[in-house]
């Protein structure tokens, strides 16, 4: 067993983990933040996408030993006091999701997408969300949801 | 009475989900994240070989595990669970939920392993090692129907799960005579006959949501809760209630947030089966969650059906016969619904066409692949491809504009309900009307000149045109084991709030949405005083589920009939209070107020709180506002419509692009036209990944070669244009709402019009058909001469 101190939606957690804990496995059963998903088990879906000191990482891809004293940010602590942050209104504003699986996933990789560039083009959000995959939509609304957060944020 | 706003009504309207403030804050529940104290944990040892006989199974190295709980093989299994049910009357041959002796599938369970973690029963299930005596495997179903290398089942002689069933023209209703004189008469008056081999190929649902199961059997009480990524959670309570000998009483099944479907999660799975049976045997709740690699193989596939279709027409394109003869690739076993899908193939081989005479035959084969059962769509859109794909041929070697073609053959608008020479009598339709309205909006006469234009570039770009027709709101009762009514219970509650049960078991569909906008214009109060419940037996005390595009059409049908009940019982009580007629009451802007004199009313919430304190009671009145409706359809529904594409195709590399999608379709009444654009959308995804991108590929020993998202290529945002969706309404006559169904519609018109797009841009090369998927390698090939 490996102590592991990592900083999930600003609050410390220590823990003991097997080394070999991933990262989702520790959020999901160690902390019980159940928002962020398992969609496969080769790093392609996305659902597992969450924020590691600010980038979009695929946490089924990361052992919670090599997130120590990094900042993590999950689906659960987007809002802030109670507010919305603008890529979530924007998926309820687009109907972006219907099952809502890869929902968390496919927020966390839009909200890394504007961080890097605050007005994409739709071809550039179209291949900015291609490493999250989405059953339901056809992603045209979750394309829409994204400009909307673009340009509302 | 206090004034009160005027509230919209909201069917009809885009209104937002209701369902989404939980799903985008990580606030869902999904069967993996339901947790209960001392769960354990199950994983399966699963066949690495496609078909052998087992030799023997070591499980001592797992036993040994420090936190394995216990180990069982599919003898052990065998003791407390009997082979699966199926939902078809086909002749089906043993399926035990664990194998016994036999694997006939790589993917096939073979042990299981009850652990303290995940991690740990996935560790024990990895050392259980078991031998194999290894047996040919068959995966082409053409070859299997010789009985070569090997018969899979004993008792099924040449792999044949169902032999040559008839239907069309001159069948009698028992499918016992068969008179073919009007098809052959057909065929020997046509100027032009095309005949194709079509191959409709298998495809992997990949719900994002793998399945998963919580069993709990509570010892001390006799009762069993089963929490399963499910599309229909009463069917599983049904199926789990009759395998482990507990009334349907003692089961309690939940569908939480169940992420995605697509029909694949239909079906009642072995490992459902397993976990109850493992946690009554235990009396340890205990949970098995899908990976992703399992999916591949554990979950049902998929399409699977080869098409031979030869089709009769005059020069004048008037089609005067068709013949489709059907090969289904069922895979290693029949499931709860395997065997019914192909048959919506041979129902829906009409399509959208006045043909005469028709003779389809089904012949399903058993291979060694995971089985085959609903996939979105489910049969419809193999009838609509085979059909399509003729038609678009038919077109072709006529040199006639394919629009020109299907609008000789439509089943005219005045001749509804149609019966159609495949036993279905289609509801309603005006498919002049949605063809004439995708031209119009696709500019179809300005697109041929650009890709005319573009092909004197030197350019590969074609143009595609579908028609479909689709059996949606399933269905009549006489067309499901189950039952194909649907039920819902409506109560307003004391403090005027409204509760509504729905056995529709929604997974992306927003039904929670839609049903509110509805009872919520019913009664005339606001759509946030209204709760829908789904998903719980529990709860919701009767129901059949979401498949078949069925919840509007006929859950929404029970709920809006279970809810003009208690709207009628409302009005008597609020009739006494106000000292009115009944039939005067009107239902507005959260009050109740007396026809002709809105000054004399209610608060919706003052006639809820009488009608539960009723001092005194009216009489003839029971206290209380709450009924329940059950919907039986009289027949399904036949939403339809027209799709457009416009592609290029490299001519270098083979490489496909999808350059413009355009699809009008009709469901009837739009509730929320938004969710239905959503629901549309994706269809698309699913029906234009099936036609360039998606395809599950066997090897010759029964591996599935694309059994991972590394291998499978699952549709991604980049491989899209904005799609352009336009409607035309013809309502149905079926249900009160006029609402047809439009879940599966997006998959049915988008693989024709994509190959008759695909073929046109490769027109200068003499092709007149192309197998679906289009791979560049296969297109690049007849680019360079050699056919694919």
């Amino acid at each position: 067993m490996m102590d592991v101190a990592i900083t999930v939606n600003g609050k410390r957690r220590k823990a003991q983990v097997e080394p070999r804990t991933l990262l989702v496995h520790f959020l999901r059963e160690h902390l019980n933040l159940t928002g962020t998903h398992i969609g496969c088990d080769t790093t392609q879906c996305g659902a597992c996408t969450i924020l590691i000191d600010g980038q979009a990482v695929k946490s089924c891809t990361v052992f919670a030993v090599q997130a120590d004293g990094c900042e993590v940010t999950t689906i659960e602590g987007l809002a802030t006091n109670g507010e919305l942050h603008p890529m979530q209104k924007g998926f309820w504003e687009e109907h972006g999701l219907q099952c809502g699986f890869c929902t968390p996933g496919m927020i966390m990789a839009g909200v890394h997408l504007l961080n890097q560039n605050p007005s994409p083009t739709e071809r550039q959000i179209r291949e900015g969300i291609s490493g999250n995959l989405c059953r339901c939509t056809g992603y045209q609304h979750i394309v829409n949801a994204i400009q909307h957060a673009a340009n509302k944020g | 009475m206090p004034s009160t706003p005027v509230l919209p009504k909201l069917v009809g309207e885009r209104v937002k989900r209701r369902e989404d403030p939980r799903l985008i804050q990580g606030r869902g529940t999904f069967v993996d994240d339901v947790k209960i104290v001392g769960m354990q944990h199950i994983a399966f040892k699963r066949a690495d070989i496609a078909h052998g006989r087992i030799v023997s199974i070591d499980t001592s190295a797992a036993e040994a595990m420090d936190g394995v709980e216990a180990v069982f093989t599919g003898a052990a299994i065998a003791q407390h669970l009997g082979p699966m049910p199926i939902g078809t009357p086909f002749p089906s041959p043993p399926h035990y939920a664990v194998a016994i002796d036999t694997v006939r599938y790589a993917g096939e369970a073979v042990a299981v392993v009850v652990a303290a973690d995940r991690y740990l029963a996935r560790d024990a299930a990895d050392a259980i090692v078991v031998t194999y005596d290894s047996l040919p495997a068959v995966v082409d179903p053409e070859l299997a129907m010789t009985g070569k290398p090997v018969v899979i089942h004993p008792d099924f002689p040449n792999n044949l799960a169902v032999a040559l069933v008839p239907s069309g023209t001159g069948v009698s209703a028992d499918g016992k005579t068969v008179d073919d004189s009007a098809v052959d008469k057909a065929f020997a008056e046509a100027d032009v006959v095309i005949s194709q081999r079509m191959f409709n190929h298998r495809l992997v649902p990949n719900a994002m949501e793998g399945r998963g199961v919580v069993a709990h059997f509570e010892p001390g009480k006799g009762t069993m809760t089963i929490w399963s990524s499910t599309q229909n959670p009463h069917i599983l309570r049904s199926m789990i209630a009759a395998m482990t000998g507990l009334g349907q009483d003692q089961v309690r099944a939940i569908a939480p947030d169940v992420g995605g479907g697509f029909g694949a999660k239909i079906n009642i799975y072995a490992e459902e089966y397993v976990a109850a049976t493992i946690s009554k045997r235990l009396g340890i709740p205990v949970k098995w969650i899908e990976d992703r690699s399992e999916a591949f193989v554990a979950t049902t596939h998929g399409r699977d059906i080869i098409g031979y279709v030869d089709l009769a027409a005059k020069r004048d394109g008037k089609v005067i016969g068709l013949k489709l003869r059907l090969i289904a690739d069922i895979g290693a076993y029949n499931m709860l619904l395997t065997a019914a899908i192909p048959t919506l193939t041979m129902l829906m081989a009409n399509a959208t066409y006045d043909i005469p005479a028709i003779r389809t035959t089904l012949t399903e084969v058993f291979t060694n692949k995971t089985p085959t059962d609903a996939y979105r769509g489910a049969g419809r859109p193999e009838a609509t491809y085979f059909v399509e794909r003729a038609m678009d041929m038919l077109a072709r070697e006529l040199k006639m504009d394919p629009a020109e073609l299907r609008r000789r053959n439509f089943i005219a608008s005045d001749r509804f309900p149609f019966q159609t020479q495949m036993g279905a009598v289609y509801d309603s339709g005006d498919y002049e009307k949605a063809l004439d309205m995708a031209l119009e909006k696709c500019g179809w006469e300005a697109l041929k000149k650009e890709r005319d234009a573009a092909r004197a570039q030197g350019r590969l770009v074609g143009l595609g045109l579908a028609m479909y027709v689709e059996v949606c709101g399933i269905g009549p009762s006489a067309s499901l084991p189950t039952g194909g009514w649907e039920h819902s219970q409506v109560t307003v509650e004391r403090d005027g709030r409204i509760s509504a049960t729905t056995g529709a078991s929604p997974h992306g569909q927003g039904n929670e949405t839609t049903f509110a906008q509805m009872l919520a214009d019913q009664f005339g109060v606001p759509m946030d005083h209204i709760s829908i419940l789904h998903g719980d037996t529990a709860v919701v005390k009767q129901g059949i589920g979401t498949f078949g595009s069925r919840s509007q059409a006929v859950g929404g049908t029970a709920l809006h009939m279970a809810g003009g009940k208690v709207k009628t019982k409302m009005a008597k009580f609020a009739a006494a209070l106000l000292e009115a007629h009944e039939d005067d009451i009107v239902f507005e802007n959260g009050t109740i107020t007396v026809k002709g004199a809105p000054a004399r009313g209610k608060a919706f919430s003052e006639v809820a709180a009488f009608a539960y304190v009723p001092v005194p009671l009216p009489q003839g009145l029971e206290p209380g506002l709450s009924d329940e409706a059950f919907f039986e359809p009289t027949n399904n529904t036949y939403p339809f419509g027209c799709h457009i594409s416009m592609l290029e195709i490299d001519r270098e590399t083979g490489e496909p692009t999808l350059l413009k999608l355009v699809a009008v379709d009709d469901a009837g009444h739009l509730i929320n036209p938004t969710i239905v654009e959503g629901q549309i959308h994706g269809g698309l995804a699913q029906g234009i990944g099936q036609a360039m991108i998606e395809e599950a590929v066997y090897n010759e020993d029964g591996q599935l070669l694309t059994g991972s998202f590394m291998d499978y290529a699952m549709p991604r945002a980049i491989d899209f244009p904005r799609f352009e969706l336009h409607s035309t309404v013809t309502p149905t006559p079926v249900n009160p709402l006029g609402a047809k169904g439009v879940g599966e519609a997006g998959t049915l018109g988008s693989t024709p019009c994509i190959v008759a797009a695909a073929v046109d841009a490769l027109s200068e090369f003499g092709v007149k058909h192309i197998d679906m998927m289009l791979r560049p390698e296969k297109l690049w090939r007849i680019i360079n001469g050699g056919r694919a």
